[in-house]
């Protein structure tokens, strides 16, 4: 076809030009399609911190509260907590929070309890790995997928360990630590999640 | 079309009026003669030929009792499973509605992977059907995404915890990942904006798609003739007078026929379990989704619904950071590959022959092989994670791959017995 002698060259180059302003426009048209579908200006203002009371918060205990959606957990550490962290050095991927520290371990939370107050452990309790919430084995003891148990908590879903710092067991799916949010104390009993000092 | 075909339509019959002419107008009898009385398929269809019209029966169940299910569902987050319960409660025959849609889900999944494995079984795959067999694969994958769209909406705990992991997979590509998990869920976390699309693709954009695949996969199919389990082309040997396959015969009416009994067959079966066994014990309808979505709290035992599991033994069969790249990325890769080699099969088998009935003693025990793993992995993802199940879904991801990889290899020094010249009676 286009290497018959008669064909019109400045039609076949004004056909392609308008094809391709055709195409230009139809990704332009493809853009609204897909950017509505990004979360809503409502859902973006649910990102509000929220406090949560721990007076009642025993040592040994565990209480869970909503923090944009996801639970947030925090764990009253008693000593022989605190000693199961450091027995647990070895065990874990990350023992000093040195992976994408900006991501999921606040500054002031960078140190072996991962936490402000070592007694207090504040950390989303959401699987690294495929975001699954893992379940609280707190008590130390022999479990099926760990007969040197120190405490900590178990993922259900693919089996990744983390122990009572939030910080992931070695050769274990989920890659990382988990996630320490933002957070600041205002007062002996009551924490600030989602907010820290310097925000 | 041909001028031949656009003759009055004879015969005796009170519509002949009215079939000519609609036939002037639209091509309905060349149509009908190509893909139904003119379209010859090979003589010795046998058992595992069921699947591909059965696969399509159910596509009908499930468009249908789809329908009437949208008539009563709320896709909010809620309300969506109190509305499940009231279209199982009070809303009349909603039960049975809904019953025959998730029973229909694990039945279609039935049918589809019994109609691979008939195609794995005699080389249905191999050329000239590349094109046939990726359509095939595409109806596939739209399947899983209707399953898992639609596995969301009844909104209990298996709903939510399932599409939070697997949308979680798509975080785990690098770069892009977390912005395109968002971008899936319209939120930081599952949540009702989520829900809301879900409800769009599995009803509106997944079915629109699914129904134009299976016109291609058919359309595809009946351009190149069916295979048959001897794997021989039926093309080859034709009747020189009339140009017909000497060993095929008329879809309609005798594959019709023989595909009614089938739908007979398999309707009794699936009115057994849809009126005595929904559940399946748990396989079919998980019974923590009968609990309504909690995002502060995951199931102490979370699988995936029954069709999934062996994918989703592979992805968390990878434990081991390698090159730099976490364990995590890697178990989303290897799910990706495992399912996604299938499209390569007719590329990576080198055989002669085509039907395993003339393959040689090498494909027999590699594909017997593959299948054990398929079916270890299946069960492993419906179970709780031990060191030991750990290490059996290690062994049966690596053989499951091998049966791919080495596939170029293994079929190429197999002993093969040559074909016959025309079908067999067997």
């Amino acid at each position: 076809m286009s290497d018959k002698e008669d064909v019109h060259r400045a039609r076949r180059n004004l056909i392609k030009l308008t094809a391709c302003a055709g195409g230009v426009a139809a990704v332009a048209t493809a853009v609204p399609f897909a950017a509505s579908m990004m979360p809503s200006e409502r859902a973006k203002a649910l990102g509000a911190p929220i406090e949560a009371d721990i007076t009642f918060l025993h040592p040994g205990e565990m209480m869970r509260v909503e923090w944009r959606g996801q639970p947030v957990w925090i764990v009253h550490r008693t000593k022989e907590m605190l000693d199961a962290v450091k027995a647990d050095d070895a065990k874990v991927a990350d023992p000093n929070s040195e992976r994408k520290p900006g991501e999921l371990t606040p500054e002031y939370a960078r140190n072996e309890f991962r936490s402000i107050k070592p007694e207090y452990l504040v950390v989303v309790g959401i699987c690294t790995h495929l975001g699954c919430s893992p379940t609280d084995r707190l008590k130390p003891g022999p479990e099926p997928f760990d007969p040197e148990w120190n405490g900590g908590f178990y993922c259900p879903c693919h089996g990744s360990l983390f122990d009572l710092a939030g910080r992931v067991f070695k050769n274990k799916p989920a890659p990382d630590n988990l996630r320490v949010p933002p957070y600041m104390f205002l007062s002996d009993t009551k924490l600030l999640i989602g907010e820290d000092k310097k925000g | 079309m041909a001028a031949a075909e656009k003759q009055p339509v004879t015969g005796a019959g009170p519509f002949n009026g009215i079939l000519t002419w609609v036939d002037a107008r639209f091509p309905l009898m060349s149509t009908w003669k190509e893909h139904l009385t003119e379209y010859y398929a090979p003589k010795n269809f046998n058992f595992w030929y069921y699947f591909g019209s059965l696969a399509l029966l159910v596509l009908v169940i499930q468009i249908a009792t789809g329908i009437v299910l949208t008539m009563n569902y709320k896709p909010d987050a809620n309300l969506a499973f109190a509305a499940v319960e009231y279209i199982m409660r009070e809303v009349p025959w909603g039960w049975l509605m809904r019953y025959m849609h998730s029973t229909g889900a694990s039945a279609f999944f039935i049918c589809i992977y019994l109609h691979m494995f008939r195609g794995m079984l005699y080389g249905s795959h191999r050329k000239p059907r590349e094109l046939l067999w990726i359509f095939g694969m595409l109806i596939f994958l739209c399947l899983m995404g209707e399953a898992f769209f639609g596995y969301l909406l009844p909104w209990g705990q298996m709903s939510y915890w399932g599409a939070q992991v697997i949308v979680n997979l798509f975080a785990a590509i690098p770069f892009i990942g977390p912005d395109l998990a968002i971008w899936i869920r319209g939120d930081y976390v599952v949540s009702d904006a989520t829900l809301n699309r879900f409800f769009a693709f599995h009803v509106i954009l997944l079915p629109l798609v699914l129904l134009a695949l299976v016109a291609a996969h058919l359309l595809a199919l009946h351009e190149v003739g069916s295979n048959n389990p001897d794997g021989i082309e039926i093309k080859k040997r034709k009747d020189p007078k009339t140009g017909i396959p000497l060993d095929g015969i008329p879809f309609h009416p005798y594959y019709t026929v023989k595909d009614i009994f089938g739908v007979a067959v398999f309707l009794f079966v699936f009115a057994i379990v849809v009126f005595f066994a929904p559940e399946m014990g748990g396989y079919f309808l998980e019974q923590n989704n009968f609990i309504a979505a909690d995002p502060l709290k995951t199931p102490l035992h979370i699988a995936p619904v029954w069709y999934f599991t062996p994918y989703y033994s592979i992805l968390r069969a990878n434990t081991i950071n390698f090159l730099w790249i976490d364990a995590k990325v890697w178990g989303v890769i290897a799910m990706g590959i495992s399912v996604m080699i299938f499209f390569l099969l007719p590329w990576l088998d080198r055989s002669p022959a085509k039907s395993i009935r003339y393959r040689g003693p090498i494909f027999k025990f590699a594909l017997a092989l593959f299948v054990v793993c398929f079916l270890i992995l299946g069960y492993l993802g419906t179970q709780a994670v031990t060191e030991g199940r750990t290490l059996l879904a290690q062994v049966c991801t690596v053989i499951y791959f091998l049966f791919f990889l080495l596939m170029p290899w293994y079929t190429k020094i197999d002993k093969c017995i040559p074909e016959p010249d025309r079908v067999t009676k067997r």
